[in-house]
């Protein structure tokens, strides 16, 4: 089991180094996919099927496509990647400092919890247990964020629904 | 009710026979990998030839609409077209662009098929015919079909071909913009199973109302709504006919397909057509009662000949549809999913819930006002939005056509 986890590990770590590594910003684009993907794996490997696949819909299916719209739309015509030369040391200290951000936050909440003091055996959640945990005690959140999702779609959709005269007519 | 379920037939247990009987052969330790071996090599195969079968069903019978013959010269009735074709994709020079990104336009057709197969897995085919049963089997099936996405745009971007970029972002803000009504015309299957597992929502339909009509969600006001819009998407997800746009054959090159010759086109062609089966498959799971027979004295047939009935009329339903409705324009499509479809999927997620509350109305008044509702809730707002879908728009005028 732990071959597994140094396996997905090494392939998560690799795509996200070759994705900073790269010259073309669609590579990286795509190895960044990869290692989001990887992260789908760990938690498949840690048991959590349901994570899992909402990492794979959410970030291989959505997310990429925005980053990757981001990426067609936003490119330069000569060559790609010209613009990275430029303030080089600014962008990696700007990189850096987020880097640190996001270990601090992450290495607080893992020393918050105290370390087992026997072997646990690994919890086996199903949807229904989770889907419960997440009505019972944590439903105003997730309320709120469900309403805030909702109110966000019909917004496009009124945002798109507004200029509907415009459409289908050329001026003549 | 339930009824008490008659004994199995040997009929039913067939592929278990087989099964046992293939891994029988095997020592001890080695059978569940020979059974899972069994399993993927069953899917691969069977949709394989299903693949190669819808191809020639599908020609011959717009052949048959559109007043021709369809492929009527290798071998009897034309049966053997598929196998010619086959042999001259594999055989044609594979083409690859001087400019071109050699993995990705190697890799954007593998992908594909590799996810459009793995989505097969979670689909029961039969009481006992599920290859790998998920508790989360719904999510894993569209998170596989999400991943689709991204080979359409390997494909485009590793063309270096402008024509083939601008197809594939087409084709992506399609893919996009129907993934929408299709996950939340999903829902109410999964409100009403209350589960996620594909098997649990197929024996939530497994009851019949005096051994005669079925409790198929497709046969409630919210269900029936549902499968329509689940339908209409998956037409639009699998780049049928009338939502064929990213790659019309007729007046577009082939689309984020330009560039692809020989066996890396097929590899499209299968998967486009796997991806087809699928859906159909998902929407016979979730809608139509999955493997379950329609009455309970027809039980005595084998559960998969069920499973694969609905299915072959669903697909039939599909090469129908392409004999018969023109191709809709980019900004029709658009409109369709997002001031139509989006919105009534949202809605009927209300209607469903209150199917779901008012469950318990027994007494005949009760009931009757529990349908009327429900109704009233699918079809007020279908005609209440469809007439303000086309308001505003008049009849296109093109600049420089004659009038």
């Amino acid at each position: 089991m732990t071959a597994v986890l140094v396996i997905v590990a090494v392939c998560t770590l690799a795509a996200a180094a070759v994705a900073f590594a790269l010259r073309p910003l669609v590579h990286s684009a795509l190895c960044l996919v990869l290692a989001w993907a990887g992260v789908a794996a760990f938690y498949l490997w840690a048991g959590a099927e349901f994570l899992a696949f909402a990492q794979v819909l959410v970030y291989v299916g959505a997310i990429s496509m925005v980053v990757l719209f981001a990426v067609l739309l936003t490119r330069r015509q000569s060559g790609e990647g010209d613009s990275r030369v430029a303030g080089a040391a600014r962008r990696v200290a700007a990189g850096l400092a987020v880097a640190a951000l996001v270990a601090g936050v992450l290495g607080r909440a893992v020393l918050a919890v105290p370390p087992a003091s026997a072997p646990v055996a690994p919890p086996t959640l199903g949807v229904r247990q989770l889907g419960g945990e997440l009505a019972d005690g944590h439903a105003a959140a997730l309320l709120a964020a469900g309403a805030l999702l909702t109110v966000a779609l019909i917004g496009a959709v009124v945002l798109a629904a507004g200029d509907a005269g415009r459409h289908g007519e050329d001026p003549p | 009710m339930t009824p008490a379920l008659p004994a199995e037939s040997w009929l039913e247990r067939v592929p278990l026979t087989v099964r046992d009987l293939v891994t029988g052969l095997f020592p001890a330790p080695w059978r569940w990998l020979a059974g899972s071996v069994l399993a993927i090599l069953a899917v691969v195969l069977g949709f394989g030839l299903l693949f190669t079968l819808l191809t020639l069903v599908e020609r011959k019978a717009l052949g048959r609409m559109q007043n021709r013959p369809g492929p009527n010269r290798t071998g009897p009735f034309g049966l053997l077209q598929p196998i010619a074709d086959g042999i001259k994709l594999l055989v044609k020079e594979d083409i690859v662009p001087f400019a071109a990104d050699r993995p990705l336009h190697f890799l954007a057709p593998v992908v594909l098929v590799a996810f459009t197969l793995l989505t097969f897995a979670v689909i029961p085919y039969g009481r006992h015919l599920l290859p790998v049963d998920l508790d989360a089997a719904v999510l894993f099936f569209f998170a596989a079909g999400a991943a689709t996405e991204l080979a359409v745009f390997m494909a485009g971007w590793s063309s270096h071909n402008k024509y083939s970029l601008l197809a594939a972002m087409r084709a992506l803000a399609q893919l996009i913009s129907y993934e929408l009504p299709l996950l939340l015309a999903v829902v109410p299957e999964v409100m009403r199973a209350g589960s996620l597992s594909t098997a649990a929502i197929v024996a939530a339909q497994g009851r019949w109302t005096l051994g005669i009509l079925p409790h198929w969600s497709v046969a409630t006001p919210g269900g029936a709504a549902a499968f329509l819009i689940f339908m209409t998407a998956a037409l639009a997800e699998s780049n049928r006919s009338p939502f064929d746009l990213p790659e019309a054959e007729s007046e577009l090159i082939a689309g984020h397909l330009t560039e692809y010759s020989g066996f890396k086109y097929a590899l499209f062609f299968l998967a486009e057509y796997l991806g087809m089966t699928a859906l159909c498959a998902m929407a016979v799971t979730l809608f139509l009662g999955g493997w379950q027979a329609p009455c309970v004295f027809l039980q005595f047939v084998p559960s998969y000949v069920w499973f694969f009935l609905k299915l072959a009329a669903l697909l039939a339903l599909l090469i129908w549809i392409r004999g018969t409705l023109p191709r809709l324009r980019l900004d029709q499509l658009m409109r369709l999913s997002w001031k139509f479809l989006v919105p009534l999927a949202l809605i009927n997620l209300g209607t469903v819930a209150f199917w779901q509350l008012s469950a318990g109305w027994e007494p005949l008044p009760a009931r009757a006002a529990r349908w009327a509702v429900a109704l009233l809730l699918v079809l007020g707002p279908f005609v209440a939005l469809g007439q303000r879908l086309g308001a505003g728009v008049g009849p296109r005028r093109y600049r420089y056509a004659p009038a």
